[in-house]
């Protein structure tokens, strides 16, 4: 981390100078005061910024930078700093030729809320994750998440006097980072995402301290004013400059990614000398989806059920719940979380807090390790991740006062009430909205087997609509036969297709139901494969396409693809048809260089295929999925 | 991992006399010149389970199992001996021991088995099913020897090579029906009420029962409290959980669910029927849940419990010193083909002679051999496929093939001794000739007598 810090502030000209600033340095910094006094009350005078770190502009400086060098101090990377820039930056002369991206995800919380001095500029958007590309937007101000547009490394200000060979580098720069802006705009965005899950990955796992963590609470930590210490405002800038490669590995170095990137060997590595669950990757991988985690399948249960007694420190219970993801005798988002908070519950019960140590520190290790062996085991899902938040959190509200025997009874109550009420009763009321979307008469859709749908179906039945049924499936899992069989077995009339058939039995469908594994800030939905293909196809065809999903599955994160996050099942389960000895056309080919087989498991739905989504909280667009995630996360336990 | 682990010791088999006596109880004999039961202990000490049962059938035998266990083990292994009466069978054995029984599973292994075959696993595949028993399925050893070229012996009456019929499910994960390969005579009945369901029934005849099984503690307390006759675990108790399994009296499957919330609301009741619905819902279904759903899928009284098993790949080492025959195949595969299970560590002949072990000249030693601690052997001796104890005596131009030599033997000069087993203590005059035999401990062979096929045992008195 130093010597990268030491490095920029030489050469970045980004560099603010405080205190004793040449004249065109001046000039350049002068445009900041005003906005600054604007949004930070305390200034006392916006053109004596002073050196010292206990006054209010100087909320940014961080400590490293100043052992660094007394005068020379590092641009902020905290958001609110972030903000007043690049607002200022939209409307700056200075801001026409910066071409240097950044990506700025600001989480947003309830305590942000006391901070007098943020409440100022910080507009609550209703989306915490907003791309902005253009400066106007920025201007608004109102984005949480904008990509702030800066100079390059390279290029220096205007005015100070240049060489002509050293002009045209500048231009030449320019120009390949305009081109590189562009493309790296969606790269851009999923770091972005990337590191904003990061951060907030290390804020809940108080065990491992990142070091992007302690680069960010650098800045977080250093003296401000009062109002801001606590604020839990996480910030992650993700910059990328065009040509500079150094710096980018040195930052993969310093920041450990929430989802392993598992094209990147050393990590690998390291992270497979950690692991409980040994893993064989699968050698012929798919180019585009190296950096997901994908094992010899094979392997992978036999060795974990050998090593069965050998591992001590795992509970009995967070044991058969991994096993049981691994060999696939889990699946669908609600039963696993239910399945992992269920046995959290029973190590709680047979929890004793070990001596010299306090409850809450020991427990969160403790889950912490529990659920890295589940992700071993299986890749966690989104919603599973909300409920460990939700766990993690409880037990670090719990009161230090609390006996032990009192800390588990609350926290076991606490696990129930979540099952109940985010899951068993977010249920019922969804089943309650998405009945009165069903008429007499309707043709019904359902792709895969959501647990939410199947209620609605049967509550549906029970009172006594009459409709049909289209069940759409597909290869490999079959997970539609299963809910077929429950339909039919009460009397619903259904009919079982195979989703190659979508497009013609979309003709007579009038409603078109759909589960979810998450649905993103941006209103993506990200569910079983092949759900995005039956969207579209309604869409086509004017379908309403109606998304029945729990509002604790719902996440601040964006994504535009399924390949950034996604799960890569076993390829065996689709290169081999089960029952069909005789199809064998792959037998021998599967090990071939040129055969790489892709078993995707969740895609991404683009919201504008989605017209209602159905939650606990109503019926809304797929646009208000942000909403409820910041109202939701006010409202509720989980930071 | 709330396992306890009950080895069941044996007293002495009735199948390995003459090799077995008041002395040397089945647990004891030597295997490459360690107790059998030394392979299971260290087996499962490998496995991390340290807090061992076991169980001997007779006062006498405890006692020297007892001893032996203390002495070999004793900073290493937890291990509680008890003592049974002889005949009581095993089931009669864990009955006996019931009150010892805390842990919510309990694993139990044959003292008599040589195996690699990681015990966790068959422990996991039961938690993982949450199953009643789960047995451990082998391949059936091909019984006498394999590539023994020089045995002529190929005319040997032996038993027949069934072991166990075995149905299982098309998942190969599950019991529907298990039978002991003796007791079948022409032919057997499969309930038609577990086939329907299931669908499909595998009836493998090339599949052993280890016995190995892990057992839900409840269950069995419960199946040995009500069933007194029950006499064997194998014969026993495990086909009749298997039989009943589509419809269970052995376990109140729903007890847990149904704890009492006393005055909590019915709201409750109703969330939690509908959490492991949809936790049902999620997995695929073996056939007890499809079957426990009924045919209409509406929810039924109808109660079942599973019966898992665990087959070890081919590649794993698991066979049971239960015969005569068994012993000297596993003799000769632990210094042979598996002899990562005997724990020495091989020489580059590829086999094992004590350093205090004294060879004449012109004696050969082959690969596959064992020569134990202070044995010393004359001039033109020739050794091949044998393990030999500690202590023996022997003479010079010995020929021994195939055979067992175990402690303080000896062997006069010219002796020939082929595939037979010679107990510890026996003298063999000069020029011996013992084919297939197996001389009980003590015996004296007089001189120039010639045998074959015969077991030799000194009268009882």
């Amino acid at each position: 981390m130093e010597p990268r810090r030491t490095s920029r502030t030489v050469s970045d000209p980004k560099v603010r100078q405080v205190g004793f600033f040449t004249s065109q340095h001046h000039h350049h910094h002068h445009h900041h005061l005003p906005e600054r006094s604007f949004s930070e009350p305390p200034l006392p005078d916006p053109f004596h910024t002073s050196t010292s770190t206990s006054s209010a502009p100087v909320t940014d400086v961080s400590p490293s930078g100043n052992l660094l060098s007394p005068v020379m101090i590092l641009p902020s990377r905290h958001h609110s700093d972030n903000l007043h820039r690049l607002s200022h930056r939209a409307t700056s002369p200075t801001a026409s030729f910066s071409y240097f991206a950044r990506a700025v995800v600001v989480r947003e919380n309830d305590d942000s809320l006391l901070s007098p001095g943020r409440r100022g500029i910080a507009v609550k958007s209703p989306s915490s994750v907003v791309a902005a590309s253009s400066f106007p937007k920025e201007k608004a101000g109102g984005a949480s998440v904008e990509v702030q547009n800066d100079r390059p490394a390279k290029s220096k200000p205007l005015k100070q006097k240049t060489s002509k060979a050293e002009r045209r580098a500048t231009q030449e720069a320019q120009r390949a980072a305009k081109a590189a802006a562009k493309a790296f705009f969606n790269l851009l965005l999923k770091l972005a995402v990337d590191l904003y899950s990061l951060a907030e990955g290390s804020k809940t796992s108080a065990a491992v301290p990142g070091p992007v963590n302690s680069a960010n609470t650098k800045t977080a930590k250093s003296p401000k004013s009062p109002s801001q210490k606590n604020d839990a405002v996480s910030v992650a800038a993700a910059e990328k400059k065009a040509g500079d490669r150094q710096l980018e590995k040195d930052r993969k170095k310093d920041v450990p990614h929430p989802r392993m990137q598992y094209d990147d060997q050393s990590r690998v590595e390291k992270a497979k000398r950690r692991a409980v669950v040994k893993q064989t990757e699968a050698r012929n991988r798919v180019e585009l989806f190296r950096h997901l985690p994908q094992y010899e399948h094979g392997t992978q249960l036999p060795d974990l059920e050998s090593k069965f007694f050998q591992l001590d420190p795992m509970h009995p219970a967070v044991y058969k719940v991994g096993l049981q993801y691994l060999s696939g005798d889990i699946c669908g988002g609600n039963a696993r979380c239910i399945a992992m908070l269920q046995a959290f519950q029973e190590t709680i019960r047979s929890y004793s807090t070990p001596p010299e140590k306090s409850l809450v520190r020991d427990l969160t290790a403790k889950i912490s390790s529990y659920v890295s062996f589940l992700n071993e085991c299986r890749p966690l899902s989104i919603s599973m991740g909300n409920a460990i938040r939700f766990l993690k959190s409880t037990i670090a509200k719990l009161p230090l006062s609390m006996s032990e025997s009192e800390a588990k009874a609350t926290l076991q109550a606490d696990i129930d009430r979540f099952i109940n009420e985010k899951i068993i009763l977010a249920d019922n009321v969804i089943v309650k909205h998405a009945v009165t979307k069903i008429r007499d008469g309707d043709v019904l859709l359902t792709y895969g087997a959501s647990s939410a749908v199947e209620m609605v179906l049967l509550h549906a039945h029970e009172l006594g609509k009459q409709f049909r049924v289209v069940v759409v499936d597909s290869r490999p899992k079959l997970e539609g036969q299963l809910l077929l069989r429950r339909l039919v077995g009460r009397g619903l009339g259904c009919t079982y297709t195979h989703i190659n058939a979508v497009s013609y039995i979309m003709h007579e469908v009038t409603r078109v139901f759909l589960g979810a594994s998450s649905i993103l800030s941006n209103g993506t939905v990200y569910s079983r494969v092949g759900t995005a293909c039956v969207a579209m196809a309604a869409h086509a065809f004017g379908v309403p396409v109606l998304v029945c999903c729990e509002a604790y599955k719902f996440h601040e994160r964006v994504q535009l693809d399924s390949i950034c996050f996604n799960e890569l099942g076993d390829p065996d389960a689709i290169s081999k048809v089960h029952g069909r000895e005789e199809i064998n056309y792959l037998d021998g080919s599967t090990n071939s260089e040129n055969l790489q087989l892709l078993n995707l498991t969740y895609d991404a739905t683009p919201s504008d295929y989605v017209s209602i989504v159905i939650t606990d909280y109503g019926m809304v667009p797929p646009t208000s999925v942000p909403v409820i995630v910041r109202e939701y996360r006010k409202e509720h336990l989980w930071i | 991992m709330d396992f306890q682990v009950v080895v069941l010791a044996g007293g002495m088999s009735k199948n390995l006399v003459p090799l077995v006596s008041k002395e040397v109880p089945t647990a004891l004999l030597p295997v490459a010149n360690r107790p059998v039961i030394s392979y299971v202990l260290e087996h499962l000490e490998q496995n991390n389970l340290k807090d061992l049962i076991v169980v001997v059938e007779g006062k006498d035998a405890a006692l020297l199992v007892g001893g032996w266990i203390s002495s070999a083990y004793v900073d290493r292994l937890h291990v509680e001996v008890a003592a049974v009466p002889e005949d009581v069978g095993t089931a009669g054995a864990i009955r006996a021991i019931a009150h010892h029984l805390t842990a919510e599973d309990i694993l139990v292994v044959s003292g008599d088995l040589v195996s690699d075959v990681p015990p966790g696993a068959v422990a996991a595949a039961h938690r993982r099913h949450g199953a009643v028993v789960t047995a451990m399925l082998c391949s059936a050893p091909v019984s006498g020897p394999l590539e023994s070229g020089s045995v002529g012996g190929k005319d040997k009456i032996k038993r027949p090579g069934r072991y166990d019929i075995i149905g299982l499910d098309p998942t190969k994960q599950f019991l529907l029906y298990i039978a002991t390969g003796g007791e079948i005579e022409k032919g057997t009945r499969i309930q038609k009420s577990i086939l329907r369901p299931a669908g499909l029934v595998e009836i493998r005849s090339d599949l052993m029962d280890a016995h190995m099984y892990a057992f839900k503690r409840s269950v069995l307390q419960d199946v040995l409290d009500r069933k007194d006759a029950f006499q064997s675990l194998k014969q026993d108790v495990l086909p009749y959980l298997v039989r009943s399994q589509l419809h269970s009296e052995a376990l109140p499957k729903g007890a847990p669910l149904v704890e009492e919330n006393g005055n909590e609301k019915v709201s409750t009741q109703n969330n939690q029927a509908m959490v492991s619905r949809i936790l049902a819902n999620a997995s695929t279904p073996s056939f007890h849940e499809s079957y426990e759903l009924g045919p209409n899928g509406s929810a039924s009284v109808r109660r079942t419990h599973k019966c898992g098993a665990y087959i070890a790949s081919n590649s794993k080492y698991c066979v049971r010193l239960n015969s005569i025959q068994a012993f000297m195949d596993i003799n000769r595969d632990v210094i042979g083909e598996a002899n990562h299970l005997s724990g020495y560590s091989f020489s580059a002949h590829n086999n094992i002679i004590h350093p205090s072990a004294e060879l004449g000249s012109k004696t050969t030693v082959g690969p596959h051999c064992m020569l134990g601690e202070g044995s010393q052997m004359g001039d033109k001796c020739s050794v091949k496929r044998s393990v030999i104890g500690r202590h023996c005596r022997i003479g010079s131009n010995v020929k021994i093939v195939n055979s067992v030599v175990m402690n303080h033997v000896t062997i006069a000069d010219g002796c020939s001794i082929q595939g037979s087993v010679i107990c510890s203590n026996v003298q063999l005059q000069e020029r011996v000739s013992l084919r297939d035999c197996q001389v009980g401990a003590g015996f004296v062979v007089t001189a120039g007598s010639e045998y074959k096929g015969e077991s030799l045992a000194r009268k009882e008195k």
